[in-house]
């Protein structure tokens, strides 16, 4: 696994996106905080609805406007705030220095243009290539991802494709222009155990080859485990943990983050015991919340919980918790 | 599963294909092999978990038990007595006893009708209830599926993915059947929810003995389930085993490779990986021999050439492969 420089490139703060629906305010993204250094994955992980996406997707100002906007907050990469970018200089930015790959394989290709097209767009755009070396490159590229017979795929469609290799074409695309931060949205989620096996290889050799930055938005604990070196949970729209990946699984502090580790059925756990649940739903985001999120579902929450939202706080080793009766080796912490 | 267990399901050599058609005449050009000679049994009150990757026929393999497809060629017995022959009028008492749970809650149930009525669609079809009677009925399963009975008149758009799931599983559950197909029943659900849900089948599984043909591609939550599991590949079997067997030795190489490609949440553990090459083959053009022997890594000259056939390797453990692992 490789270790990050401690350089941060990204930094995120108090960003906060909304979308201004008929029904009301929908809070999705609520104050997230987190940076991330060079040659780093980070995790963004948490259960539908809780924000991860709007995250990614906010970074990148692909938020649907109307009826979203970031309404604050801050997004600095290498010290440039990209909030205040011009259309023009952001899209200078998106798929040069920052890329995204998308959770879809099927539907984020356009169906009417060969792969050798799609992946060459990037490179007029941004390296200005001719066809001659936008094809050379695009030869390159596919033979960095794995992909059999580059020289005949080139010209082929999407649909010719299976699941695993467009999702390659994905990342390809993504790595066209070298990036220095890499956004991949649930990127073996549509995909089945033994592709995502391969998928997830490639995504480890490219990232130790090309040092690029990963943020890594998935809802599987598993590949958390897997890819990242360090993981943000959120819920509800904020962050409610973050800490080293090893210490994350070892002593998560969060309640939340404790009945995720435990209401997954396990490979590695030969029990059959009952799953632990965590009672009742994701609260509804359309109404304010106030308190914690979490607590209408907590097992620890007190009469506070409800009232006042806990503030981030660091527990050492860059162990963050947002949470009033954090857990602790010895039980229950008390505040 | 103890062996003195009464058989409820019995498939023998189940095959389902589909006819490609071409040209004018519309020829038929090819077939698709989706469920190729699949024979297994499901016992009384036992889960059956079937496990493949998307492609491999277990949904196929699902739908044709409920006779929602017709088999190609093969025997479906149930309780000893052959239905897949059955015609519709003739199914119809069989269907009471089979009911099915669908993976996608938002569009399993009808958005048009109130939650109460989904629910006692099926016993208003097998039963002759009066509407009092149905009415208890519906609210002891909403109570029995843990939703509240001031829900009964909310339509489905009203509720979360995991209460529809429970709506869908009332609505299985309504008639007392036997036999519940679950195809992919949590895998449209949030982690938190899909231990709700899962526990919820536990629960009633013990309360009413009902069987489960669990249909899933995730190996942890088919593993905390099932009693006995089934690997399909290509529309095979390619082994069949007591859950606990199956994961302490998996013989089949692809079940190997299966096992070892699932990520496991722990970061600290450091494992051998075995990552398969390739995609999964076209079931209409299927490689020769031993379907698997593209990607698989101990394959030989045999392999391409010769089907391996289901033999049993220990006590109620199947495996098609010539070169047997852990045995």
């Amino acid at each position: 696994m490789s270790q990050s420089t401690g350089k941060s490139i990204l930094e995120v703060k108090d960003l906060r996106t909304y979308f201004y629906t008929r029904d009301g305010v929908v809070r999705s993204v609520d104050g997230v905080s987190f940076s991330i250094s060079e040659g780093e994955t980070l995790a963004i992980v948490g259960e539908s609805g809780c924000g991860k996406s709007v995250t990614s997707l906010s970074l990148l100002r692909l938020i649907p406007s109307p009826p979203g906007k970031i309404v604050s907050g801050s997004i600095l990469f290498h010290g440039k705030d990209l909030l205040s970018l011009s259309d023009e200089e952001m899209r200078d930015i998106r798929g040069d220095k920052i890329s995204m790959i998308f959770q879809e394989p099927m539907t984020s290709l356009n169906p009417v243009l060969t792969i050798g097209r799609q992946i060459s767009e990037v490179l007029e755009l941004h390296r200005h290539c001719t066809k001659d070396e936008a094809r050379t490159r695009i030869l390159e590229l596919l033979k960095l991802v794995n992909i059999s017979e580059p020289e005949r795929r080139i010209d082929e469609y999407p649909h010719q494709l299976s699941g695993g290799m467009r999702q390659r074409i994905m990342i390809a695309m993504a790595l066209a222009c070298d990036p220095e931060i890499l956004i991949a949205d649930e990127p073996t989620t549509a995909l089945d155990v033994t592709i995502q096996a391969q998928i997830l290889n490639l995504m480890r050799e490219l990232r130790d080859r090309t040092r690029a930055a990963i943020i890594l938005i998935t809802h599987d604990l598993g590949v958390v485990a897997e890819m990242a070196q360090r993981v943000v949970v959120m819920y509800a729209g904020r962050k409610v943990e973050e800490a080293s990946v090893f210490d994350l699984f070892a002593k998560p502090m969060h309640p939340y983050t404790l009945g995720l580790l435990n209401s997954m059925p396990r490979l590695d756990d030969a029990s059959t015991k009952r799953l632990v649940e965590i009672p009742g739903m994701v609260p509804s985001m359309k109404t304010e919340i106030i308190g914690c999120a979490f607590a209408p579902r907590c097992s620890v929450a007190s009469e506070k919980c409800t009232q006042e939202s806990p503030v981030l706080k660091n527990h050492g080793n860059g162990h963050w918790v947002s949470c009033w009766h954090p857990i602790s080796a010895a039980g229950v912490m008390h505040e | 599963m103890s062996k003195n267990k009464k058989v409820l399901l019995e498939l023998n050599n189940l095959c389902k294909h589909y006819p490609i058609r071409k040209g004018l005449l519309s020829k038929i050009a090819g077939y698709v092999y989706a469920v190729d000679g699949v024979s297994f049994s499901i016992y009384e009150g036992e889960t059956l978990g079937l496990v493949g990757e998307s492609g491999c026929g277990k949904s196929t393999v699902g739908r044709t038990i409920l006779r929602l497809l017709d088999p190609t060629a093969g025997e479906i017995l149930w309780r000893g007595e052959r239905i897949d022959e059955l015609s519709r009028a003739e199914m119809r008492p069989f269907r009471k006893e089979i009911q099915a749970v669908f993976q996608d809650p938002y569009s399993s149930l009808n958005p048009r009708m109130r939650a109460a009525d989904i629910v006692s669609e099926p016993l208003r079809n097998f039963e002759n209830l009066t509407q009092a009677e149905g009415r208890e009925r519906v609210k002891e399963l909403f109570a029995l599926v843990g939703l509240r009975p001031d829900q009964m008149l909310r339509y489905p758009h009203e509720f979360s993915g995991g209460q529809r799931q429970r709506l869908g599983i009332a609505r299985a559950l309504s008639v007392k059947p036997k036999l519940i197909m679950c195809d992919e029943p949590v895998s449209a659900l949030d982690v938190s929810v899909q231990a709700q849900v899962i526990n919820l089948l536990g629960d009633l599984q013990k309360e009413f003995g009902v069987s489960y043909l669990f249909i899933a591609h995730d190996l942890a939550v088919v593993k905390h389930i099932s009693h006995r599991i089934a690997v399909m590949y290509l529309g095979r079997v390619v082994e069949l085993a007591e859950t606990a067997e199956l994961f302490a030795c998996p013989s089949h190489p692809y079940t190997e490779a299966l096992l070892s490609a699932v990520p496991i949440p722990d970061p600290t553990r450091q494992r051998q990986q075995i990552v398969l090459g390739g995609d999964v083959p076209s079931p209409i053009n299927r490689p020769s021999g031993c379907h698997f022997h593209t990607r698989c890594i101990y394959a030989q000259e045999r392999c391409k050439r010769e089907e391996p056939t289901l033999e049993e390797v220990s006590p109620g453990h199947f495996v098609a492969c010539h070169f047997k692992l852990n045995t």
